[in-house]
């Protein structure tokens, strides 16, 4: 990696998204204004991720750990939810 | 046959170097250490410490319940016992039990390297468990917390008397103790493997330990997290958990156990790992099933995150949810059977030797069955709903963490006593407590299972008189238990004086932390290690032969 | 080994030790994501919970100090891995300049940061005994304002350890002689300082973009 283009290309595109989400924000999406932010957020983060964490170069291992934070996080929000989301009034 | 099966590697050349316990004596030494046996020492040293405090609140706990109106306190004397008991317990002993004794001791051993992969950070998670240590034991002196271990809300966070904050913020420190331990041994067993030290030639210790670290990096900061939240709620009346406020506490109860079931993994997997090391060696027989039992600890670890729900199957929890955990519950008891059907398979065909780690493996295997089966009744909805908050739930978690952990952690002591002080213990002795504790536990925990099954429920100082008869014998019960164990306390204190001198490797087991000198010298091998063998190249024909052999007293030697 | 080797003595080599530290940093990171984790837990539950009344006072967060707060953390991201580069090809000078510079953009989002938080107070959002919101259930409200000052908080913790960590390596590189010893340890400087920049792409949207349209 000599050259410092695809910093810059991903810095472009992280400002774009930054752009889109607040736009996004003033649109009317009805219900799907919270997803639409997230998947953003997501895109924005794997970009960080992907090119400035240098996981793309990275061996699998880093991969690993990469993705075991995030799922452990999903198991904790999901079991949860499971109980907040399915409550009887 | 051969009679002697080839080592797995070659002992190490002798060291001209001093052992680690000689290298340097100064207090300061000791203190500023970064040789990962030295701070295994001084964990053993502290734990044995909170192990008394927690103990000596189990006592006073035991001897108020003789009658049924409570002989000896108050019912709030009592809610603090049974809170420094189960904090204590819990954060100060049991956790950091095998992990960071017999973890930190074997572990860069086992893998064949100088130190674990960051020296200077074992060294400050000590300080961070001792400084976490001083905040509890602060809070214990200075009156004491009622909330018990579990610090439900909006009791701990609105209601509960006492040190509270200062309870919370012990464990909060001392929570980042473990991260550290946890960080250190997973990076120590990626990046420190000795040459030819591949995974599936990984000892089974290994795998537990690796598994348990898992958990304690990614639980532990729900806690620490948790409890912040919990205090500034108590400090500042502000807060997500109490009703009172808009909060739900069952936010705090979920964010609780998504810690403190995986917990209960960490407070057992290690000791899975030391039964594992142990039963191999006094069988002389490779562990059946190596693959499995291995993979089980991952799915352990994987799967004690995906149950906590049912710790809170009675507290307003949505049904739909109750039985997801439910059913998710019956699915982690697979891999703890694998092991257990593993480790009885092992004995098959074995030679097995009596020696008293085994005794204690032993122990552990059938005690961690009861644990583990009466875990299933709880884990099913409707049996729950009568049995919680009752005894048979205290008994069931003291077979799982005293029937099953601490009697590994005392078989794994034994087991590398004489690799840590390079003096043998008083084996006669040391076969004596092992069956006092077996028996005192026994008697203590058993009639628990009655109690609770009868309806005697949990956290009381006193109780209905139809209980006095079965809550005698617990009491009674205890206090062999705690002969059981003093006994090793004095002996192995007695050993570091007049025990028998060890040698290298007095068991004839495999492993590499066998192949260097006991007391093994600062940096533990003199050579790197190469290792070109699966584990447990144990030869039970020939130790057989061998024993043959012994008792016509052609050959005297043992061996593996 | 001796004492002047940059490898310490329980490690074979210098690639060893770069990749033991490198796991570390992430085993690290993945406890960071549980650590917010619980918090953005805390959050989701009481969004649900009451959705109308956190719409409301997401209202009252200032949009355009928090997005350009997003935008100077993602700038600072940019100089960090420039930094990171700096220090992979031994260059003194870049290396100072751009950890200088990240220092700079992440203490101007904390002075942001510090006017917004001030701003709030004055209105009477910081969730103490002076809180008021007249246009909903106050209690409710003030749930939204305690999770946006705690995760908000946190986050500026962080920041502000990254701020002090950057100073002092951009001192560490101006003083060594040696800058492959720094190289590893700005990589991992890197890493923690794009993981909080992550944070914060996830807390803005939650915290400032809670249906803005309406």
């Amino acid at each position: 990696m000599n050259s410092i283009k695809p910093y810059v290309m991903v810095t472009g595109a992280l400002f774009v998204l930054l752009v889109i989400t607040v736009g996004a924000a003033y649109v009317n999406l009805g219900a799907f204004n919270t997803p639409v932010a997230m998947l953003i957020s997501l895109s924005k983060a794997s970009l960080i991720v992907l090119f400035f964490m240098h996981v793309r170069h990275s061996n699998p291992l880093i991969h690993i750990f990469v993705l075991v934070g995030f799922f452990w996080l999903g198991i904790m929000l999901t079991l949860s939810l499971s109980d907040f989301l399915t409550r009887h009034p | 046959m051969n009679a002697i099966a080839t080592p797995q590697a070659p002992p190490q050349p002798p060291s001209h170097e001093p052992s680690y316990l000689a290298v340097e004596n100064t207090v300061r030494s000791w203190l500023l250490t970064t040789d990962h046996k030295r701070i295994g020492i001084l964990y053993m040293i502290s734990i044995t410490l909170f192990f008394l405090v927690g103990g000596a609140a189990a006592t006073l706990m035991r001897l108020n319940l003789l009658t049924p109106q409570g002989a000896l306190v108050t019912s709030t004397t009592y809610n603090k016992l049974f809170t420094i008991h189960g904090v204590i317990m819990v954060w100060f002993f049991l956790i950091p039990s095998v992990p960071t004794v017999i973890g930190n001791f074997v572990l860069p051993m086992m893998l064949g390297a100088r130190d674990v992969a960051f020296p200077r950070l074992n060294l400050a998670s000590w300080y961070l468990f001792i400084g976490g240590g001083a905040f509890a034991l602060w809070a214990i002196i200075a009156g004491g917390v009622d909330t018990g271990w579990t610090f439900y809300t909006p009791y701990s966070s609105t209601y509960a008397n006492g040190h509270v904050i200062a309870m919370a913020t012990g464990i909060f420190i001392a929570g980042f103790g473990s991260i550290a331990t946890g960080l250190n041994f997973i990076v120590t067993v990626h990046k420190m493997r000795a040459p030819g030290l591949t995974w599936h030639r990984l000892p089974l210790f290994v795998w537990s330990m690796y598994s348990t670290s898992v958990i304690l990096v990614l639980a532990t900061p729900v806690l620490a997290i948790t409890l912040v939240l919990m205090a500034l709620e108590r400090a500042f009346g502000i807060g997500i958990f109490d009703p009172a406020i808009g909060g739900d506490p069952l936010l705090f109860q979920h964010l609780f156990w998504f810690y403190s079931h995986p917990a209960v993994y960490i407070m057992i997997l290690p000791g899975m790992g030391v039964v594992s090391e142990i039963i191999a060696c006094f069988s002389r027989k490779a562990v059946f099933g190596y693959y499995f039992v291995a993979y089980s600890s991952v799915a352990i670890a994987v799967l004690g995150f995906v149950v906590w729900g049912h710790h809170m199957f009675v507290s307003s929890q949505s049904i739909y949810a109750g039985m997801v955990f439910s059913i998710l519950s019956f699915l982690v008891s697979i891999p703890s059977a694998i092991k257990v059907f593993n480790w009885t398979a092992t004995l098959y065909r074995g030679s097995i030797w009596f020696q008293t780690p085994f005794l204690y493996v032993l122990g552990f295997i059938g005690l961690f069955t009861i644990g583990g089966l009466t875990g299933l009744f709880l884990a099913a909805l409707a049996v729950d709903v009568h049995l919680t908050d009752t005894y048979f739930v205290i008994a069931h978690f003291h077979y799982i963490m005293v029937g099953g952990m601490v009697m590994a952690y005392l078989g794994g002591l034994h087991y590398w006593w004489p690799k840590i002080s390079g003096r043998m213990y008083p084996e006669l002795l040391a076969k004596l407590s092992a069956l006092f504790i077996f028996a005192g536990f026994n008697l203590t925990f058993f009639p628990q299972f009655i109690l609770g099954y009868l309806g005697m429920p949990r956290r009381y100082h006193a109780y209905a008189p139809e209980f006095q008869v079965l809550n005698v014998l617990s009491t009674a019960g205890a206090s062999i238990l705690a002969i059981g164990y003093f006994l090793p306390l004095a002996y192995f204190l007695w050993s570091l004086r007049y025990g028998k001198v060890a040698g290298p490797n007095p068991w004839q087991a495999t492993g590499l932390e066998w192949t260097t000198e006991s007391p093994p010298p600062e940096h533990n091998f003199t050579v790197v290690p190469i290792v070109t063998e699966p584990p447990y190249a144990y030869d039970p024909v020939a130790a057989e032969e061998a024993l043959a052999a012994k008792r016509e007293q052609r050959e005297p030697a043992y061996v593996r | 080994m001796s004492a002047e080797s940059p490898v310490a003595h329980q490690f074979e080599d210098a690639a060893q030790q770069r990749e033991a530290a490198t796991l570390g940093m992430w085993v690290f990171l993945a406890t960071e994501v549980l650590f917010f984790g619980a918090m953005f837990l805390g959050y989701t539950v009481y969004r649900l919970k009451y959705p109308e009344v956190f719409r409301m006072a997401s209202e009252h967060t200032i949009i355009v100090i928090g997005t350009i707060n997003t935008g100077i953390l993602l700038l600072s991201s940019f100089t960090m891995v420039l930094a990171v580069r700096a220090a992979e090809f031994k260059r003194r000078m870049a290396l100072i300049a751009f950890l200088s510079v990240t220092a700079l953009f992440g203490i101007a989002f904390l002075v942001l940061k510090g006017f917004e938080y001030a701003h709030e107070i004055n209105e009477g959002l910081f969730p103490g005994s002076h809180f008021q919101f007249t246009e909903a259930d106050p209690y409710t409200a003030r749930m939204f304002f305690y999770l946006y000052f705690l995760m908000t908080g946190v986050h500026a913790l962080h920041v502000t350890i990254g701020v002090i960590m950057l100073v002092i390596f951009a001192l560490r590189a101006m003083l060594t002689l040696k800058l492959e010893r720094l190289s590893t340890a700005v990589d991992l400087l890197g890493l923690y300082w794009h993981f909080v920049d992550i944070v914060w792409v996830f807390l803005f949207p939650l915290i400032y973009l809670v249906d803005r349209h309406s």
